[in-house]
């Protein structure tokens, strides 16, 4: 080992800014802070669901409503989809390869099957909650 | 981190992810409608709390809160060594943390519908 290696300097802050790869990766690693808020929204309202009062309940869908959180969940959504959902659809070949016996099952498949399973989940939410007949 | 915590800690990171990935595009949609004053009818006081008072409805609100809480601790864990934060022991007890605080803030609304 030389006596003073070099060391390439590399920000500990800033290092993702340098690769296209990396800035991906960052985009996608701060979804997290979507699903913390949206889990911390949700606790809200079960908060206020728990307290069993229907007045209570239609004062809290009154307090969410107003143009800057109608913003913030439509930029929400679309970052959401395309950082965290199509990007976990677009590892899963990756972490969950699947083989039946000699046959492995293609990345393209098993990407599609979750896009498939994505919409019918949304749909079933959809149909629960009355948005689609 | 020991081998044998490791699994179970990002056994519960890929499940939530991938409950979290499924389920929240829909769950941000319902906020959507909500703020727009579209309120769907699924989401009215009657509905909604019959949802969750039925064990079926508690055991999946709870199941994607806790997955979706931990898989959220575990990631910004990272993201912050990610942004040069080097304190991981530090970091780690404050996000898995709030995420048990939540879950059993969860657990404890729950029960009481």
């Amino acid at each position: 080992m030389s006596r003073r290696p070099y060391v390439r300097p590399v920000s500990n802050t800033r290092w993702y800014l340098s690769n296209g790869r990396y800035r991906r990766y960052i985009l996608r690693e701060v979804t997290c802070l979507l699903v913390g808020f949206y889990c911390f929204l949700t606790i809200w309202a079960l908060a206020v669901l728990a307290t069993g009062s229907a007045d209570r309940w239609n004062e809290f869908l009154a307090s969410q409503q107003n143009a800057a959180m109608a913003a913030l969940h439509a930029f929400a959504l679309i970052y959401y989809l395309i950082y965290m959902t199509f990007d976990w659809f677009q590892l899963a070949p990756k972490a969950m390869p699947l083989q039946f016996g000699e046959h492995k099952v293609s990345a393209r498949t098993i990407i599609l099957a979750h896009y498939a399973a994505w919409a019918a989940v949304t749909a079933f939410v959809a149909w629960l909650v009355g948005v689609i007949p | 981190m020991s081998i044998a915590k490791k699994a179970v800690v990002w056994g519960l990171f890929a499940a939530g992810g991938t409950i979290s990935a499924f389920l929240f595009p829909a769950l941000i949609g319902l906020f959507l409608l909500v703020a727009i004053d579209k309120v769907p009818p699924g989401l009215e006081f009657g509905s909604i709390s019959a949802f969750a008072s039925h064990w079926v409805g508690k055991s999946i609100l709870f199941l994607v809160i806790f997955l979706s809480l931990w898989h959220a601790a575990h990631r910004l864990r990272v993201v912050f060594h990610d942004f040069g934060v080097r304190k991981d022991k530090a970091v780690a007890n404050a996000v898995y943390l709030v995420a048990a605080i939540g879950t059993v803030v969860t657990a404890f609304y729950l029960y009481l519908m």
